[in-house]
């Protein structure tokens, strides 16, 4: 059964229409990337499951339960690390756990043993200016996964990186991926990238945003090291590009 | 180490300066270009600073002590006000106007006024810090609080944070920058607001020392005091940059 489930969800702005009958589903455990082009209602559709927006028309269920316009219930990485300045990678990274309500102390404590599955052995006391942008979205990530460790929407999580730390980045997140289980869907305007890491990806093409394709990546985890450089890979990535030719030939 | 030295040897350069024009200043005194009742030497205005010492520090004390009062009901009220002005924007709009209007009427203007109604004591002079230093601690806050990044507040939302949260984790410490930057320039102004206030009437304190030795036309004395009052708010001002580092050591290891 389906954890998360989005129905037939339309938003628009002013008049304008970004996203259009957008329905979707997240299983558990799974890594469902989300992608399209910059500008094209991706982080909207974020906003609305997340309960930041809430939509013209369609719902929003995780476990049966509605929770359309209703924040607090998934977590959520937004585009950039916003960890906060003031604070040490440790007290970023409870900060979520400081929101529900818990003692810093006790926050504090509960944190403690992911900061080596995370990588983040040894940061504790830093402040984030102090760390590299690969260990910053690390820590974000951590703080995200510190508030739900059911279900997290990434937007664009390795972005901002620089193409080395972003390689290493996604060896790291899924090898992260085999020890927790989370329930991931993650933005991204990187075929390689969705490939590379999801087991199924949403084409989100057009304006406004449709989703025009549902891609089932079979190749099976943990994923060999060099799989994007296999035949595989390959027709994954001719297929995708075929579609998205196909939505911009035919004029949205 | 290198910052260090280019750190003393740029703090060279300044104190360079500033014994030239000392010099200049003994020089031209020396040379008695200038009457000496106009323009004591720099030695004099020395020697009248030693002799009168002990009455210098007596008024300190007391202006010293008006300052601080002031400073300290001035950041409160500056503070309690930019939180309120926040929180309910009709608040802002009402008031932010008015609180520009107060700060367009001149101190010396006001300062005889105060002393009309609260008497030659403490409360007047307490009352005009306040009014000149809560000003710079309300815009530098306000301007703190708004400048919050706008995906931070979304995260917080999303973590299904309160508005109270959002203040406390987000805003305050956001702006925690403006803060003392403001709080610098409100130390200072409340030793300046200090002696005002009491030039225009007082018993005791800097300012009224300084109308007493301009009417004895004691022209070394006035220069001594106006020495001190320099040096006390360059040192206020050195304090707020110490418990500035103190409050943020985030911004140190940069």
């Amino acid at each position: 059964m389906a954890e998360l489930k989005v129905e037939q969800v339309s938003k628009s702005f002013d008049g304008v229409p970004v996203l259009e009958n957008i329905s979707l589903q997240l299983h558990e455990k799974e890594l469902v990337a989300l992608l399209g082009v910059s500008g094209g209602g991706k982080t909207t559709l974020f906003n609305v499951i997340s309960g930041l927006l809430l939509p013209d028309e369609g719902k929003v269920f995780l476990d049966g339960e509605e929770i359309t316009g209703k924040p607090g219930k998934v977590s959520y990485m937004l585009q950039k690390d916003l960890l906060l300045p003031y604070r040490t990678i440790e007290d970023n990274v409870a900060l979520p756990l400081l929101i529900k309500g818990e003692k810093k102390k006790a926050a504090r404590e509960k944190i403690q043993p992911f900061f080596q599955e995370f990588g983040l052995e040894g940061t504790q006391k830093q402040y984030p200016a102090q760390l590299s942008g690969g260990m910053r979205q690390r820590a974000a990530l951590l703080r995200t996964y510190m508030f739900s460790q059911k279900i997290a929407l990434l937007d664009e999580p390795f972005s901002a990186l620089d193409t080395l730390t972003k390689s290493a980045m996604h060896k790291w997140y899924l090898k992260v991926m085999e020890q927790i289980h989370l329930s991931t869907i993650f933005i991204t305007h990187d075929i390689d990238e969705a490939i590379l890491l999801a087991d199924r990806i949403y084409l989100l093409t057009g304006k406004p945003g449709k989703i025009t394709e549902e891609i089932l990546i079979t190749e099976p985890k943990p994923r060999r090291e060099d799989f994007n450089l296999t035949e595989n890979f390959l027709e994954y990535k001719r297929q995708i590009m075929e579609k998205i030719g196909e939505v911009q030939e035919t004029g949205r | 180490m290198r910052k260090k030295f280019q750190n003393i040897t740029s703090k060279l350069w300044a104190a360079a300066a500033l014994g030239l024009i000392l010099i200049l200043w003994q020089a031209v005194s020396m040379a008695g270009l200038v009457p000496n009742y106009m323009l004591p030497s720099p030695v004099e205005v020395l020697q009248a600073f030693v002799s009168e010492f002990p009455l210098l520090m007596e008024n300190s004390r007391v202006t010293l002590t008006e300052a601080a009062l002031g400073l300290l009901c001035g950041v409160l009220v500056g503070f309690v006000m930019a939180v309120l002005m926040d929180r309910f924007d009709r608040l802002y709009k009402a008031f932010y106007p008015l609180i520009v209007v107060t700060q367009t009427v001149p101190t010396v203007a006001i300062a005889p006024l105060l002393v009309l109604w609260f008497g030659y004591e403490m409360l007047p002079k307490v009352i005009l810090i306040v009014i000149v230093t809560f000003f710079p601690v309300t815009v530098g806050l306000l301007d703190g609080f708004k400048s919050a990044d706008k995906d931070m507040l979304n995260l917080m939302r999303s973590m299904g944070a309160s508005e109270f949260q959002i203040f406390r984790c987000i805003k305050l410490p956001g702006s925690m920058g403006q803060f003392f930057a403001s709080l610098r320039i409100s130390a200072s102004y409340s030793v300046v607001g200090a002696v005002i206030s009491e030039w225009l009437g007082g018993f005791n304190g800097l300012g009224v020392y300084m109308t007493r030795v301009k009417k004895a036309f004691a022209f070394d004395k006035m220069f001594a005091v106006i020495f001190l009052i320099s040096v006390i708010s360059l040192l206020l001002m050195k304090l707020v940059d110490l418990l500035q580092k103190k409050c943020m050591p985030w911004e140190n290891k940069k």
